[in-house]
């Protein structure tokens, strides 16, 4: 509503400055989500009641951790893009939303680098 | 910019409250609890892999949960959750691209992904069970 075109809403210059970035990237990471899902269902059953010691060395492998290293961060990005949308669709209290939000972030974040270091360790010490 | 939204003819988003349940309906609502169960399971990758990263004991510990019937009930939700968030996003992406708006085909594209991710699941718990067995 207001006073402002149409064409100015959609151009998204609004205060915040754009309005498409998060549209973008949930799509990218989904595109890259289809092949890595697949991946990692994959890996799953390839990887049923192996012993401790044989899936040490199944996950040590370089291109295994890579995939895992672009799973990681592909999911917890669209993750992280998706609750956002989640929270802001439902939550209306304003306290409540930036808490959310909050927490999502730090926990997209913790997790990402959690499972990367974890990835990583794996790689390194085989 | 006077013209309701009724004589627009444009969907609005489904209210649970006043609408009949439809599968378009249902299917829009699945994706979304899916992507949640998603993030959910999501901590369970990270438990898996922070375990083997750190040893055998911590292995076993979670070896001994996703082997117990709770832990297998969430693994499994999980891989319902997750095959069908990828059915019902492939979807997705057609739409973005400008496809698959049609009545009749989206009602069958619903239908399509339940019984797609019921079956992708139920393949990889049964191939899943089938390495366990050889293993």
């Amino acid at each position: 509503m207001g006073l402002r075109t149409p064409l100015s809403r959609v151009r998204g210059l609004g205060s915040a400055k754009q309005g498409t970035h998060h549209w973008i990237l949930q799509r990218a990471t989904a595109i890259a989500l289809v092949p890595l899902t697949l991946f990692f269902l994959a890996t799953m059953v390839s990887m049923a009641g192996m012993p401790y010691e044989t899936a040490r060395a199944f996950m040590s492998q370089p291109l295994i951790t890579f995939c895992f290293a672009l799973l990681i961060v592909a999911g917890l990005w669209h993750a992280k893009i998706g609750l956002g949308e989640v929270v802001a669709d439902y939550i209306q209290t304003e306290g409540a939303r930036v808490f959310l939000l909050l927490l999502i972030n730090f926990l997209a974040f913790g997790l990402a680098a959690a499972s990367l270091l974890a990835v990583l360790r794996l790689y390194v010490t085989g | 910019m006077t013209t309701s939204k009724r004589a627009a003819g444009r969907p609005l988003s489904p209210h649970l409250g006043i609408w009949r349940w439809s599968a378009t309906m249902a299917s829009s609502i699945l994706h979304r609890f899916t992507g949640v169960g998603n993030a959910i399971g999501t901590g369970l990758l990270t438990w898996w892999l922070i375990s083997l990263a750190s040893g055998p004991e911590a292995y076993a510990q979670f070896s001994g949960f996703v082997s117990s019937m709770l832990g297998q009930l969430i693994l499994f939700g999980f891989t319902l959750s997750l095959s069908y968030h990828l059915f019902n996003g492939i979807r997705h992406l057609f739409w973005d691209a400008g496809k698959n708006y049609d009545v009749h085909g989206s009602v069958v594209w619903s239908w399509f992904n339940v019984l797609g991710a019921i079956i992708l699941t139920i393949g990889v718990w049964v191939l899943g069970y089938a390495m366990m067995g050889a293993a």
